[in-house]
């Protein structure tokens, strides 16, 4: 019987047939914690008897959560991180460097085919190269940096194949909302995903990190964009699935018709076309994180934005995904399209995300915003309200100061 | 076997109703106590005791993979948390951190009453209306990390994975 992308790189590694529902032991090809898993795991590391990471080059440590450190309890934390990076000479990515998926990413961290574990819930984002990714909490990661291993039971896989070509004005993100908003919050629970068909194949990277990432809003243990049509910087060889691989459910659908999509509070998945919330008011836009703060997603804005004004009585915040990625969008204009039409630009990392620190929302007010989850209390105040949508969606929204369509800007 | 008194909540928990993402950044684990489940029922940390069980619906745990979340619940006393099913990431984190989960499907458990909770057979008996709730045994690997107290203990003792 055929393989799946998961079966046949959990497979590679351990150099057997592995078959969706088996206990393995695997090799993991990187690690990555954040500050908010890090500090945890590193005692855990310690408690467990670890003297040594597996490999320094695999393991990297990033400060991207609360960067830079907002108090001096979190200040703390950031040094253990440092001190515990240079003492086992490993790389630590600094405050400004970018957001963990990101520079993952960029630094080739991760790479096609590989096994990944990150101590966040949005290492699915790998899945964009083809990588096996998946978040695990701070205990499991400092085992990994111990051992280079982990336990894991091969997963079974959910096939989405998408057809057509999107409409002018709709994105990755769009569809990707869809897609969460059908397959449901836990609607992909223990299991894998695999996106094929036309509408993925022309996509950039940028565009399928977006897709891979918010595989996490549907449970799924590791999100996969099918290889076809991957462009990267170096050269690199797919895993590809068998033709007769088993699949546990399969979806299709035609998206040539799919128009801007929002996702209304307090969940993720609930999830709607755009027409019937038009026109609500907003108080704060905001472009950043790991799913929406790359270079297409600020070009697309600045595009919108340039040579006009946020609508008054609203605030943008733009946080860069990376420091690459500001500096691509310094040399682009992007940067002073957004900050002349008065977007307040924040450190690459997480900004107000998760509610630590930048940006935190007042009491009854309205966000849109880029990211990827809008759970009660997720940017820091559960009495605000958080839609999530399109980076477009969000630039035009905060030009109107109103919910809106961003098609009409977009041609 | 593990017993106590229920606390239940519904569907789709998710680790930022479980632990803020602002109170994740310490290592204090009282302080997560304190805040634990405060966005969905901030009368909860003072309705705990010492060996209570927490009793969720779909999807307990649902989003970050901040292991601060079955911290918070365990340091503020809980003893098992019985769910439908949870977000894998969360019912990985619990075991690691020696917190005893388990998923049983449908069920009409009621806060404030008693149950009683078998981790080898797999099974919860809702003492108070008398049902019975055949769940799914835990994979071995996982009854021995949870033997140990938890990943750290685990490993210290066995050095490596042994399926
Ligand atoms: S940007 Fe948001 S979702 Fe992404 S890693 Fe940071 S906190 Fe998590």
């Amino acid at each position: 019987m055929g393989m799946t992308i998961s079966e046949k790189i959990i497979s590679q590694h351990i150099g057997r047939t592995v078959k969706a529902g088996e206990l393995v032991i695997t090799p993991v090809d990187g690690v990555m914690a954040t500050d908010t898993t890090g500090p945890l795991a590193l005692k855990a590391f310690e408690a467990m008897g670890g003297k040594n990471v597996f490999d320094p080059q695999k393991c990297a440590l990033i400060i991207d959560h609360a960067a830079p450190a907002p108090n001096e309890r979190i200040a703390n934390l950031h040094t253990m991180m440092r001190t515990f990076a240079k003492a086992q000479q490993m790389r630590l990515f600094e405050i400004g460097e970018g957001i963990c998926h990101q520079v993952m990413v960029e630094n080739a961290y991760v790479k096609p085919g590989d096994i990944f574990m990150g101590a966040d819930s949005h290492t699915p984002t790998y899945g964009a190269l083809g990588a096996f990714a998946c978040g695990v909490g701070s205990t499991d990661l400092a085992a990994v940096m111990m051992t280079g291993q982990i336990w894991l039971k091969v997963p079974e896989t959910i096939k989405i194949t998408c057809t057509g070509k999107l409409q002018k004005g709709v994105t990755a993100k769009d569809l990707i909302l869809y897609l969460v908003g059908e397959i449901t919050i836990s609607g992909a629970t223990y299991q894998s995903i695999e996106f094929h068909g036309e509408a993925f194949r022309g996509m950039t990277l940028a565009s399928r990190m977006t897709i891979a990432n918010m595989t996490a809003e549907m449970g799924a243990k590791a999100g996969i964009v099918h290889p076809d049509g991957l462009e990267l910087p170096y050269d690199f060889t797919p895993v590809l699935p068998d033709d007769e691989a088993h699949y546990i459910k399969e979806f299709r659908f035609d998206v040539s018709d799919l128009e801007p999509q929002i996702s209304i509070p307090e969940s993720p998945d609930n999830v709607e076309n755009i027409s019937p919330y038009e026109g609500r008011p907003i108080d704060y836009a905001f472009i950043g994180t790991c799913c929406n703060g790359r270079l297409e997603d600020l070009r697309i804005a600045a595009d919108i934005l340039k040579g006009k004004k946020v609508a008054e009585g609203v605030r943008l915040v733009i946080a860069p995904a990376s420091q690459s990625t500001l500096l691509d969008a310094i040399t682009d204009g992007s940067i002073q399209a957004l900050v002349e039409a008065g977007a307040s630009l924040i450190t690459s990392g997480c900004g107000p995300c998760v509610g630590t620190h930048q940006g935190v929302p007042g009491d009854n007010e309205v966000v849109i915003s880029a990211a990827n989850r809008n759970f009660r209390g997720r940017m820091g105040n559960p009495q605000s309200s958080i839609y999530l949508a399109a980076p477009a969606t969000v630039a035009a929204s905060a030009l109107e100061g109103k919910i809106c369509n961003p098609k009409k800007y977009m041609d | 076997m593990i017993k106590g008194n229920t606390h239940v909540y519904g569907d789709n928990i998710d680790t930022d109703r479980i632990i803020p993402g602002k109170y994740t950044k310490t290592l204090d684990l009282s302080t997560l106590a304190d805040h634990v489940l405060e966005d969905l029922d901030p009368s909860f940390r003072s309705k705990v005791k010492q060996g209570d069980i927490l009793v969720a619906g779909k999807n307990f745990g649902c989003g970050s993979s901040r292991e601060q979340a079955p911290l918070a619940l365990k340091k503020a006393g809980v003893s098992v948390v019985v769910a439908e099913y949870f977000a894998r990431i969360f019912f990985r984190n619990a075991i690691n951190i020696g917190l005893p989960v388990i998923e049983i499907g449908n069920h009409s458990i009621r806060s404030g009453h008693n149950v009683q909770v078998d981790l080898s057979e797999g099974s919860v008996k809702d003492m108070t209306s008398g049902e019975v709730y055949e769940g799914q045994k835990i994979p071995q690997v996982m009854m021995d990390i949870l033997a140990e107290g938890g990943m750290v203990n685990y490993l210290k003792k066995n050095k490596r994975y042994v399926l």
